[in-house]
C-alpha cells in the first residue's frame, strides 16, 4: 500500500462496465516526508474519498478488485482507506 | 491505473492465437497536464480507443479480465477513454 493524496478526479464516458458507479480518482503517491513519489495515478474509490484527502492506495489487482466489489475486472488500483495519523521512529524519513 | 495517450498502433500477423483480433496500441504514459512521462508501452484495448485519445490503462493479470472467458495474453490494457481531468489547483 502507498500513502497518497487525492489530487483530482476524472470523467470517462467510455470505460469498462466494471468501473461504472465508482469515482475515478487521481491520486499522488507520497514519500514519508510528504514529497511526491512519481507521477499521479488513476484509482477507483472504495471509501468515498475526495480531493485533498490523505489516503491508503493499493496497487495490485486482487486487493483493488475486492475493495470495490468488482471481482474479475480490470482494476489494479483502489483507494481503500483514510490516513488519520502517521507515527514514525525518530530519525526515520 | 495510469493515464496515457494513444500514439500509435502495432501490426502483428504471427502471434499467439489468444491475441488474434486484438488491437495493439502504443500508449505514451502522461501526467495529468498531459506531458509525456516514462516509456511507451503496447496495450490491448477493450473500449475502442483511437489515435491521439487520452485514456487510462491498467497493467498485470487483471488487464486480461475484460476478455473473459477468452484467455488473452496481455499485460497492459486500455480500460477507459478520458473525457475530462479535474485537478486540484496547486
Amino acid at each position: 500500500m502507498l500513502i497518497s493524496r487525492v489530487v483530482g478526479d476524472l470523467v470517462a464516458t467510455r470505460k469498462h462496465p466494471s468501473h461504472e458507479g465508482r469515482k475515478i480518482l487521481l491520486v499522488q503517491p507520497l514519500n514519508l516526508d510528504g514529497t511526491n513519489r512519481g507521477d499521479p495515478l488513476v484509482a477507483l474509490d472504495a471509501v468515498d474519498a475526495g480531493v485533498g484527502d490523505l489516503v491508503l492506495l493499493v496497487t495490485e489487482g486482487f486487493s483493488a478488485m475486492t475493495s470495490v466489489e468488482r471481482p474479475q475486472s480490470p482494476i489494479d488500483m483502489a483507494v481503500v482507506g483514510f490516513i488519520d495519523h502517521i507515527d514514525l521512529l525518530q530519525g526515520v524519513r | 491505473m495510469f493515464l496515457g495517450r494513444v500514439v500509435g498502433k502495432v501490426w502483428s500477423t504471427a502471434k499467439h492465437p489468444g491475441l488474434v483480433g486484438q488491437r495493439l496500441l502504443i500508449v505514451q504514459p502522461v501526467t495529468p497536464d498531459l506531458k509525456g512521462s516514462g516509456k511507451r508501452i503496447i496495450c490491448t484495448d477493450c473500449v475502442g480507443a483511437g489515435a491521439g485519445e487520452i485514456v487510462y490503462w491498467c497493467r498485470g493479470r487483471e488487464s486480461s479480465f475484460p476478455f473473459l472467458p477468452a484467455d488473452v495474453p496481455t499485460d497492459a490494457n486500455i480500460v477507459g477513454i478520458v473525457d475530462t481531468i479535474d485537478r486540484q489547483k496547486g
